[in-house]
Parts: C-alpha cells; sequence; structure tokens
C-alpha cells in the first residue's frame, strides 16, 4: 500500500520528516484525517494538535499554531509559524 | 634624515593599527558565517514548502486571486533592496544595489513606475545621498535578521500590493538581495515576489493532467492566508541569505585588507632599515670627514 510521506516545518527548522500511514489534523472548518492516495488539498490549520500514525501504531503529535496543511501525491506538508513535538 | 625615519615607523605604527582591528573583524565575521549558514539551512525546508504549495495552486488550479494571476497593464512595481548596515564588507551592498538600477532601468523601460523599499544603513544612506524617496526603509540587524522584521515588511507588502492602484498600490514586488553560494561567492538576485514567477523545487507539470485543488474553507480564504505567509517567508530567506553572504562578503575584504597591511608593513620597514643604515652611513662619513679636516688643520 502506498504511503504518506509528511514533512512538518516550522518557521526556523524542519520539526519532523517521515513516511505514515495516516494524518489527522485540525483545521479551521474541523478534523481531518488524510490517508494515502487523498486528492490534493490546501487547508487552513487552527491551533492545535496535528497526530501523525506511522507505519506499526507508532503516533507523533505535533502542536502546530498559525499554518496550513498541503497534499499532493501522497505528500503532505504541515507548514506552520511556530511549531513543536509534543513527546 | 631622521624626520625621513620618523615618517616610515609612523606609518608602520599606522598599519599595525589597522591590521589588528580588520583582523579581529575578519575573525567576527568567520565565526559569525557558521551560525548565519545554519540559520539559512534551518529555515529553508519551511520556505521551499510554502513556495511550492503557492506555486503548486498557481499552477494546478483554475481560481483567479491576485496571488496567481497577473495583473493586465502594470504600472507601478515595488523593489525592496536588501544591504546591510556597515560597510566594509567589499562590494557587498554596492553589488546589490548596482542591481537594483538595473533592474529600475528594465521596468522604467516597460512603463512601470518604481517605489523603494530598503533593508539596511547602506541603502538608506545611498539614497538620501542622491536625494531619491523611498516608501519605508528598515535599518538595524541586518546581520541578525529577525523573524519579526521580516513579519514587520510582509505585512507592509501585502498591505501595498491588494491596495487600489489610486491610492498608491503596486502591481509587482521584486526583491533584490545577494544569494549565499559559498563561503567566496555571493551572487546579487532579482526575485519576482509577486505576481508569482518561479516554480521553485516543482517538476514541470507531467504529461497527465493532475486533479484540481480542493480547498478548505475555500479558495479564496485559503489564498488570502497563503498571501502573507508567502510573502513572509520569502522575505526572512532573503534576509537570512543576505545575511550570511554579508558574513562571508566581510570577512573576505578582511582578510585581504589585513593581508595588505602586512605587506605595507613589509615595505615600509624595508625602507625605514633603509633610511636608518644611510643615516648611520652619514654620520661616520662626517665624523671621518671632520678627523681628515683636523688632521690637514695641523
Amino acid at each position: 500500500m502506498a504511503v504518506l510521506t509528511v514533512d512538518v516545518v516550522s518557521a526556523d527548522s524542519q520539526i519532523w520528516s517521515g513516511e505514515a500511514e495516516m494524518v489527522v489534523a485540525r483545521t479551521s472548518e474541523g478534523e481531518i484525517g488524510i490517508l494515502p492516495g487523498h486528492e490534493p488539498l490546501l487547508a487552513i490549520l487552527a491551533s492545535g494538535e496535528v497526530r501523525v500514525t506511522q507505519s506499526g501504531g507508532r503516533k507523533i503529535v505535533a502542536n502546530a499554531e498559525d499554518g496550513f496543511l498541503s497534499v499532493e501525491n501522497n505528500q503532505v506538508t504541515i507548514v506552520a509559524r511556530q511549531a513543536e513535538l509534543a513527546n | 634624515m631622521g624626520a625621513q625615519l620618523r615618517v616610515y615607523r609612523q606609518r608602520i605604527r599606522s598599519a599595525q593599527t589597522t591590521k589588528k582591528i580588520t583582523r579581529a573583524m575578519e575573525l567576527i565575521s568567520a565565526s559569525r558565517i557558521q551560525k548565519a549558514q545554519q540559520r539559512v539551512a534551518a529555515s529553508t525546508p519551511y520556505s521551499r514548502a510554502v513556495t511550492r504549495a503557492v506555486s503548486a495552486v498557481a499552477t494546478y488550479s483554475n481560481v483567479s486571486h491576485v496571488l496567481t494571476t497577473e495583473r493586465e497593464n502594470p504600472k507601478r512595481a515595488a523593489v525592496v533592496i536588501f544591504a546591510s548596515d556597515r560597510g566594509l564588507a567589499g562590494a557587498f551592498s554596492a553589488s546589490v544595489l548596482k542591481e537594483s538600477e538595473e533592474l529600475t532601468t528594465l521596468l522604467r523601460s516597460q512603463g512601470k513606475e518604481v517605489v523603494y523599499y530598503l533593508v539596511g544603513r547602506k541603502a538608506v544612506g545611498y539614497f538620501s545621498f542622491r536625494k531619491r524617496a523611498s516608501l519605508r526603509s528598515w535599518v538595524g540587524g541586518t546581520d541578525q535578521p529577525e523573524f519579526a522584521t521580516a513579519q514587520e515588511i510582509g505585512e507592509e507588502l501585502v498591505d501595498v500590493f491588494t491596495r487600489d492602484e489610486a491610492q498608491g498600490g503596486v502591481d509587482e514586488i521584486h526583491i533584490v538581495y545577494n544569494r549565499f553560494v559559498s563561503m567566496v561567492t555571493q551572487t546579487p538576485e532579482v526575485v519576482r515576489l509577486l505576481p508569482l514567477e518561479i516554480v521553485e523545487g516543482l517538476e514541470a507539470p507531467s504529461a497527465e493532467v493532475l486533479p484540481l485543488y480542493e480547498f478548505e474553507p475555500e479558495v479564496d480564504a485559503v489564498l488570502d492566508a497563503l498571501l502573507p505567509v508567502y510573502i513572509e517567508s520569502r522575505i526572512y530567506n532573503a534576509m537570512l541569505q543576505s545575511a550570511a553572504s554579508e558574513h562571508a562578503a566581510r570577512q573576505r575584504a578582511m582578510k585581504s585588507a589585513s593581508d595588505n597591511a602586512d605587506t605595507l608593513i613589509r615595505d615600509y620597514t624595508r625602507l625605514a632599515n633603509n633610511a636608518r643604515q644611510s643615516e648611520i652611513t652619514q654620520q661616520i662619513s662626517e665624523i671621518v670627514g671632520g678627523a681628515d679636516a683636523l688632521v690637514s688643520a695641523k
């Protein structure tokens, strides 16, 4: 099965990068889940946590503020002015 | 003869003092380059991600928005010039200013009015000396740029770009800055920020047609939110690049200044030795001459 390539970046550094099975983020409209094969999307993030589930079930949680999320070709980019890993 | 010697010694001392200063500046710059480079590297993923998203939207969506569409008949263009606060960095500021002059000539020949935003004391000095107007300027901190400054510049630019032409709005925004290529090469670069020109880090559209983007909440809201983020990130990146280039340029300039001081000191030492020796020779020949005269007088 295809996997998602995820990048979490903030204004002054790259927070996390890797492969994942699912990304859940909170946009200004509500929570959104992204699985491989998602159509291209550009969404504004509301401040809150972004959960990245890696294959094997390991979860990575990041707090993102003031940013957006883009999806294209299984490439997910979470861009925030301020972001940090929660754990 | 003694006067000549004194002049040489004075010059040697002066060159030695200068060398101390230039050497210190060289070392300071050398130590700061590393940090500046790291900051550029750290901010690059953000800048690239934002630019990529924006260009993808511009390329693959059919929405018309100030961000993605060229304006018809552009009348006014804004040029943002990133120079330095201090000199003693070789051609750093001069090359950026020269590049912006060329850009101005080009824009004027296309019938556009040019307005300026200046960053760095050297750019401000250049403009005020020539009694040319600029809309706004930011001075201080060009060697260690802060994100807050980039945000401030970004806000101003978004404001002026979205304003009507009658109220002093602009149709294009260009930035001119020194791009850090390597420790020895920094090239002045002109980038058209808006409307979008460069599709950085994005492959050319492939033969297959990509599905159009979906937006959440809706197109206009997303693009409106993206515009300031994009401008800010590009400006911040330009400021960091410019800072790294400034340090590299200063280090190189100060290194050659120290080397020149070394050469001067060596040359003047030779001349001083020469002068001292000829002074001694002259004294001896005077004494011998005097003694001879006394002997022959007897």
